[in-house]
């Protein structure tokens, strides 16, 4: 790779004040975001495409009272300054005032997050393909076939107010995933993880998990869909849970949109809805969960306990619905942390008399918000389990469930590992086994 | 849009294409674009330095893009403006071939410097990847257009329409609903794309398109009085497509805004569907998304030949030689074809991102499986195929990618179900000789595995049909399939009256992820004997 690197902040702050200093309105605010992407993928044993990409994009937001509007240009020449903070004075002044408007934020305190690793920016190409080379390489040694994705970003984002807010912030992340196919069609197993640092990455660890699975699920059998004891690894338990963490908005549940909200009014904060072995929280400053320390506006993401023992503890609130309902705004998770037990995947298998053994879901959709019921599959490494024990591989079945259900349907429970193959937040979720999950029909995928 | 009027626009589009090569031509359609930061003249001396330093560097083949983006989002809330946004980005991506392994960069610094220093990156990265190669790429021939110039057939430029109309015609569609009783929330939206799109390749070609996209929509909710209850009802009516202005206008979404109002709180008296089996009728406003992922992704040649198995998976075609000309997708009748050439179509260009001038083709020709979807690439995995019938080994011109910063790589036409050739059905007379059934309109929740067997389906609207007469509102609906027996148990199809194209602009593929933008024309299609479940739960 080339010197080529995303903005520093010298750099960013300098833009910023220059496209402030172009602004007419009451209210400015220029977001800039800067990022150096690569990534190498692979498919049947060999690689197959890769990149190496920088992207710069400033965002204008501009406000004249209560009138507002933003536009984003990814040029940073005099020229392309003024005419994106002039694009989105022009459209401010033509819309109609936004009530909820509350103008913008001066300097704030933030918590520290330090989620940047030069191990993870300094990745080369060359390196992406000796790290690949390790799965494809065990693979092709066992006559199956090898499919996934290496991808790496650093970069920096920051938010400028026109009322004197400057934050600045890098990240880093890396991740892998890779599906191994045996060449028959019958078989195929799955393993993927994701860090910031590129050093906590485990690639050919990764890789021999596949091949593992991919051989153990040849030739799978038919069972009958209905309701079965789960014992879900770390991924297809996060596939779940991240449903409910994502419907966590405190102003669809105040407006009797939301499963969140209460019957008669209001929301469920305060109520105990879930098994008590259950919390969930973010904080920045968490190095297992480093998230971005601050949001789009500005606004310090702060510690915030979600779910305590089972009882609804806090939701999203944005500035607006915080001041209408007398609460401090919260941010939002990006990263966050699901406490576990000490129950091993091991014992879940132990005691579990008959049920199944999930790698990860797939497909996901909301079917019924009211519920947070949807709908998916399993996929790469589904297993029967017997009398404590796998016995064999079954065909992959389609779910229509809850994680609202599931989550009072908890037996065991383990310790959380950080989940996520892809460039998504830092999230850790315990496996987990739960009973009567809902099993409505088999596929023949593979 | 119906097929009628489809077919009627599709000569107009068709004029449109005569404009190839005719640069001048385009002035008068198309008003001069303030906004794109990089001329065209600089886009080919740009294109020609990068060109140029990528096969110094020692590639074999070369390509590059330089784009410029502009779109356009309004958001409303009842009698609120959430957000009005205007963006544009800039950059160019550079692909390269060296012994048969491919490189890719990008960058949004469209500089001379930058252009040949982010060739010759993508030619270290593809010597990076080589030594693992196992297979050398190829590339099938084609046709090569030295100045290929196309644009979307729009007639009102969206973004010469001023902000506050638009907010204006948003503000009054959501009245529309708001004054229906029981209705509690509005949510209502406008989205306008307009790409610039220059391609270059060291073959020689050079095309240079302007491809704009457009969708207003709506989503009403009804809140029952005690809260218990929630029901919403989206504006599947309207599809987003590859037109203009025009297309906000025709599509009437302040008249529509009542009756969206109206079927969300009749939903939420509806009775419970009894899960069950049911002959079903589908709109085309629902059948749409049932195509493109039962037939649209199965059809992938990379998805096929195991190139995106970690992700967006494989596909029920497998082994090929089983398949190919032999699997029975539906009834003789049945006649699926892969169009960019669509009028409005989301996917429709002069030029696929490799410079191929797309071909129409049957994906599914007198129900049986015809063809795939390629690239220059794949083209040639089906070399012994199009051989043995006497076809060209030609690329179908399916590659895309969705901005400068992304490789292109196969990517979905227009996938078209064809009317039932012998008469104009009726929706009526799909519904006459049903005994027990459902008629489902809009299209709602998706799910289907990583092979495309087993899918699941809800949608916005649904009425029970008694004794052939279609009836009140169910809800709680969904059915599942497997797609052969799905498309086998499709006994009669609408006529060309109730063609309608759908579609959708966040088509997900690829790591690292892309949208793709695609529309699927279909009629209304009658199924027997399908399973539908009750999707009501309490927690």
């Amino acid at each position: 790779m080339s010197d080529r690197r995303y903005l520093s902040e010298a750099e960013l702050r300098e833009i910023t004040q220059r496209a402030l200093a172009f602004s007419q309105a009451d209210h400015c605010r220029v977001n800039v975001s800067s990022v150096v992407d690569g990534n190498t993928r692979f498919a049947r044993n060999q690689m197959s495409t890769s990149g190496d990409i920088l992207s710069n994009t400033l965002t204008v937001t501009s406000a004249f009272g209560q009138k507002v509007a933003s536009s984003s240009a990814n040029r940073f020449d005099d020229e392309s300054l003024a005419e994106v903070v002039r694009r989105s004075e022009e459209l401010a002044r033509l819309v109609p005032d936004d009530p909820e408007y509350l103008g913008e934020l001066g300097p704030q305190d933030y918590p520290e997050s330090d989620s940047f690793y030069e191990s993870t920016a300094d990745l080369t190409p060359d390196e992406r393909a000796r790290a690949v080379a390790t799965v494809t390489e065990q693979a092709l040694a066992e006559d199956l076939i090898s499919a996934g994705f290496l991808p790496h970003r650093a970069g920096a984002n920051c938010v400028a107010t026109s009322e004197g807010l400057f934050v600045y912030g890098i990240d880093s992340r890396v991740g892998f995933s890779t599906t191994i196919r045996t060449p028959d069609g019958t078989g195929s197993g799955w393993a993927g993880s994701g860090a910031n640092d590129w050093a906590d990455l485990r690639v050919p660890e990764l890789g021999a998990i596949a091949v593992q699975k991919a051989i153990q699920s040849r030739e799978p059998r038919d069972v009958e869909p209905g309701r079965w004891t789960v014992i879900m690894e770390p991924t297809a338990a996060f596939n779940m849970v991240n449903l409910m963490v994502n419907q966590l908005a405190a102003r669809p549940a105040d407006e009797g949109r939301s499963f969140f909200s209460a019957p008669g009014g209001g929301n469920k904060i305060g109520q105990q809805f879930i098994d008590e072995r259950v919390t969930i929280h973010s904080d920045p400053e968490d190095p297992r969960i480093h998230s971005n320390a601050f949001n789009g506006e500005g606004l310090p993401n702060r510690r915030e306990v979600w779910i305590e023992d089972g009882v609804l503890r806090q939701l999203n609130y944005d500035r607006y619905w915080a001041q209408e309902n007398g609460r401090e705004p919260t941010g939002f998770p990006s990263g966050w942390y699901m406490a576990g037990g000490n129950d091993t995947l091991e014992e879940m298998i132990a005691s579990t008399e008959r049920g199944l053994l999930v790698t990860r879901f797939w497909y996901i959709r909301s079917v019924d918000p009211r519920t947070l019921l949807f709908t998916g599959l399993t996929r790469d490494g589904t297993f029967l389990v017997e009398n404590g024990q796998i016995t064999h591989p079954v065909k992959n079945l389609r779910w229509n469930e809850t994680p609202i259900f599931l989550l009072n349907n908890l037996e065991m429970i383990g310790q959380p590992v950080r989940v996520g193959s892809g460039l998504g937040s830092s999230v850790w979720v315990p496996p987990m086994k739960v009973r009567d999950f809902a099993f409505t029909s088999t596929s023949d995928a593979i | 849009m119906r097929r009628r009027d489809f077919l009627r626009h599709s000569t107009v589009a068709a004029a449109g294409l005569s404009l190839i090569g005719r640069p001048e031509a385009l002035h008068g359609i198309l008003s001069p674009t303030a906004l794109s930061p990089v001329l065209s003249d600089d886009r080919r001396d740009l294109a020609m330095r990068a060109l140029n330093a990528a096969q110094l560097a020692g590639a074999d083949y070369a390509d590059v893009r330089i784009n410029t983006n502009r779109n356009q989002g309004i958001s409303t809330r009842e009698r609120r403006l959430l957000g009005v946004s205007d963006n544009v980005t800039s950059g160019f991506g550079i692909r390269v071939l060296v012994d048969g392994t491919w490189g890719f960069s990008a960058s949004s610094i469209v500089t001379t410097t930058e252009v040949e220093e982010v060739a010759r990156v993508a030619v270290a990265q593809a010597r990076s990847n080589r030594a693992a190669q196992i297979e050398p790429v190829r590339l099938a021939p084609y046709e090569i257009e030295t100045d290929g110039r196309w644009q979307s057939p729009i007639e009102i430029d969206p973004f010469e329409i001023p902000i506050e109309e638009k907010v204006a015609y948003l503000f009054d569609a959501n009245e529309g609903a708001l004054g229906v009783a029981g209705v509690r929330f509005v949510n209502s939206s406008m989205f306008f794309l307009r790409e610039d799109k220059f391609f270059a390749n060291t073959d020689g070609v050079v095309t240079d398109q302007t491809i704009f996209r457009c969708l207003p929509s709506m989503n009403v909710t009804a809140v029952s009085d005690d809260n218990s209850d929630f029901q919403s009802r989206n504006s599947t009516d309207i599809a987003p497509m590859g037109l203009g202005w025009e297309h906000v206008i025709n599509s009437d979404l302040r008249g529509m805004a009542p009756r969206l109002g109206e079927d969300a709180v009749e939903k939420l008296s509806a009775p419970s569907v009894d899960p069950g089996s049911y002959d079903l009728v589908l709109l085309p406003t629902h059948l749409w998304l049932t195509i493109h992922e039962s037939i649209g992704h199965p059809t992938e040649l990379d998805r096929i030949f195991g190139m995106e198995a970690d992700l967006a998976g494989t596909s029920f075609i497998y082994p090929l030689e089983d398949y190919l000309g032999s699997f029975r997708y539906g009834a003789d009748w049945m006649r699926v074809v892969g169009e960019r050439s669509s009028f409005g179509g989301l996917s429709s260009v002069g030029w696929d991102d490799e410079g191929v001038q797309p071909q129409d083709y049957d994906i599914v020709r007198n129900g049986i499986l015809n063809d795939l979807q390629t690239t220059r690439e794949q083209a040639l995995w089906l070399e012994d195929w199009y051989e043995s019938q006497g076809v060209e080994v030609r690329s179908k011109g399916n590659s895309y990618a969705q901005s400068w910063a992304d490789v292109q790589f196969q990517r979905m036409p227009n996938v078209n179900l064809m009317p039932y050739p012998e008469g104009d059905v009726s929706v009526e007379e799909l519904a006459d000789g049903i005994e027990r059934g459902i008629l489902i309109d809009g299209h709602g929740s998706f799910s289907i595995d990583q092979q495309r067997y087993n899918a699941q389906f809800g949608g916005q609207v649904f009425r029970e049909i008694r004794n052939g007469q279609i009836g009140g509102m169910l809800k709680d609906v969904a059915y599942q399939l497997r797609t052969p027996e799905f498309w086998n148990s499709m006994d009669l199809a609408g006529g060309e009256s109730t063609y309608f194209m759908g579609g959708a602009f966040g088509d997900g593929k690829g790591q690292p992820g892309q949208s793709n933008a695609i529309s699927h024309g279909c009629p209304a299609t009658r199924h027997r004997d399908v399973t539908v479940i009750n999707t009501a739960r309490s927690v």
